[in-house]
C-alpha cells in the first residue's frame, strides 16, 4: 500500500511531530523555544532533536549569545519534503475511513 | 494508531504552527475603543474647522492646523495605549507571552508601512496638500495591516483591504478624505472591533 509507506516512521512521536510542526512555519527556533512550546524536559527533546539530526530533517547550530551557548534548529529541505509527505499521508488515511 | 490518534496529531500540528509564528491575543475591545477615539478626534476636528476658522474644511492655518495635528496625535497615542494594555491583559488570560518572537515579528511588521506612511503624510502636509492626508492615512494603515495579518489573527488582513479601498477612493475624489477617514478609522474600526470580539474574545 503506498499511503503506509508514506508514514514516516521518524515522525512517529508526539515532540518530534511537534519539532517539525514549528520549524515548518519559523526559520528558526531555539532549544528553549521548542521546549516552551512543546512543553517537554531538556533530555526528552535534546534525544528527539538528536534523531531528526541524524536523519538530516534538521539542522543544528550551536553559537554563543554573549556569554551564554544557544542552540538553534531550522528544518533541511529534506526533512521539511518529508514532513509535507507524512502529513499527506495522514490526511489520507483519515478521509479513507 | 487508530484514526483518532492521527486527528490529534494534525490538529496538534496545527495548533503548534499557529502558536509559533503567530500573536493571537489581539483584542477586539481595543478596536472598537480605537474607532470611538477616532470619532471623537474627527468630531473637534471639524467643529475647530467649521467654528473658528472659515467655514471650508480645507483651509487649515496656524493654531487650528496644530490643535487638529495635536487631536490627531491624541487620538493615534490613546488608540496604542488601549491596544497595550488590552492586549496585555488578554495575553495574560490566553497564558500568552507579550513579547515574544511572535509579537516582535508582529509589531515589526506592522510598524515598517506605519511609520513609512506618518513620515510620508508629514511631508505631504509640509507642501500644503493637506487634501491627500486622509486617503494616504488610510491606504498606509491598510498596507500595515495587510503585512501584520500573517503574523497576527488572519482576519484583520480583510479589515486591511477595505481599509486600502477606502484610501484609494479618497485620494480619487477630493474633498472626500475626511469623510472616508472617518468611515475608515471610526467606523469600520467598531464594526471590525466588535466582530472581532465577538468571534474570538468570548
Amino acid at each position: 500500500m503506498s499511503i503506509i509507506t508514506n508514514i514516516n516512521k521518524l515522525f512517529d512521536h508526539r515532540i518530534r511531530l511537534g519539532i517539525m510542526s514549528i520549524l515548518m512555519v519559523n526559520e528558526y527556533a531555539d532549544f528553549n523555544t521548542l521546549k516552551e512550546l512543546l512543553g517537554a524536559t531538556d533530555g526528552n527533546l535534546a534525544s528527539h532533536t538528536k534523531a531528526l539530526e541524524k536523519a538530516e530533517y534538521i539542522l543544528v547550530e550551536k553559537q554563543f549569545i554573549g556569554r551564554k551557548p544557544n542552540t538553534r534548529y531550522s528544518a533541511t529541505k529534506l526533512g521539511k519534503a518529508e514532513f509535507k509527505k507524512h502529513i499527506e499521508a495522514l490526511e489520507k488515511l483519515i478521509k479513507k475511513t | 494508531m487508530s484514526n483518532e490518534d492521527y486527528l490529534k496529531d494534525i490538529s496538534e500540528i496545527k495548533n503548534l504552527m499557529n502558536k509559533s509564528s503567530r500573536f493571537i491575543s489581539l483584542s477586539g475591545l481595543s478596536g472598537v475603543l480605537a474607532g470611538i477615539y477616532a470619532l471623537i478626534g474627527a468630531a473637534i476636528a471639524y467643529w475647530l474647522v467649521i467654528a473658528k476658522s472659515d467655514g471650508t474644511l480645507y483651509i487649515f492655518h496656524g493654531w487650528v492646523f496644530w490643535t487638529c495635528m495635536f487631536v490627531l496625535a491624541m487620538v493615534a497615542f490613546l488608540s496604542a495605549l488601549t491596544g497595550i494594555i488590552l492586549t496585555t491583559q488578554k495575553a495574560k488570560k490566553n497564558d500568552e507571552k507579550i513579547w515574544d518572537g511572535s509579537s516582535k515579528r508582529l509589531l515589526i511588521n506592522f510598524l515598517i508601512p506605519l511609520v513609512v506612511g506618518g513620515i510620508y503624510c508629514l511631508i505631504i502636509l509640509n507642501q500644503g496638500r493637506y487634501g491627500q492626508t486622509g486617503g494616504l492615512m488610510l491606504i498606509f494603515y491598510g498596507l500595515a495591516l495587510v503585512s501584520a495579518s500573517k503574523y497576527s489573527i488572519g482576519d484583520i488582513k480583510y479589515l486591511g483591504y477595505i481599509e486600502i479601498i477606502l484610501g484609494l477612493v479618497a485620494s480619487y475624489y477630493p474633498g472626500s478624505g475626511f469623510w472616508l477617514w472617518i468611515l475608515g478609522f471610526g467606523i469600520m474600526h467598531i464594526i471590525y472591533g466588535s466582530w472581532m470580539h465577538f468571534k474570538y474574545d468570548r
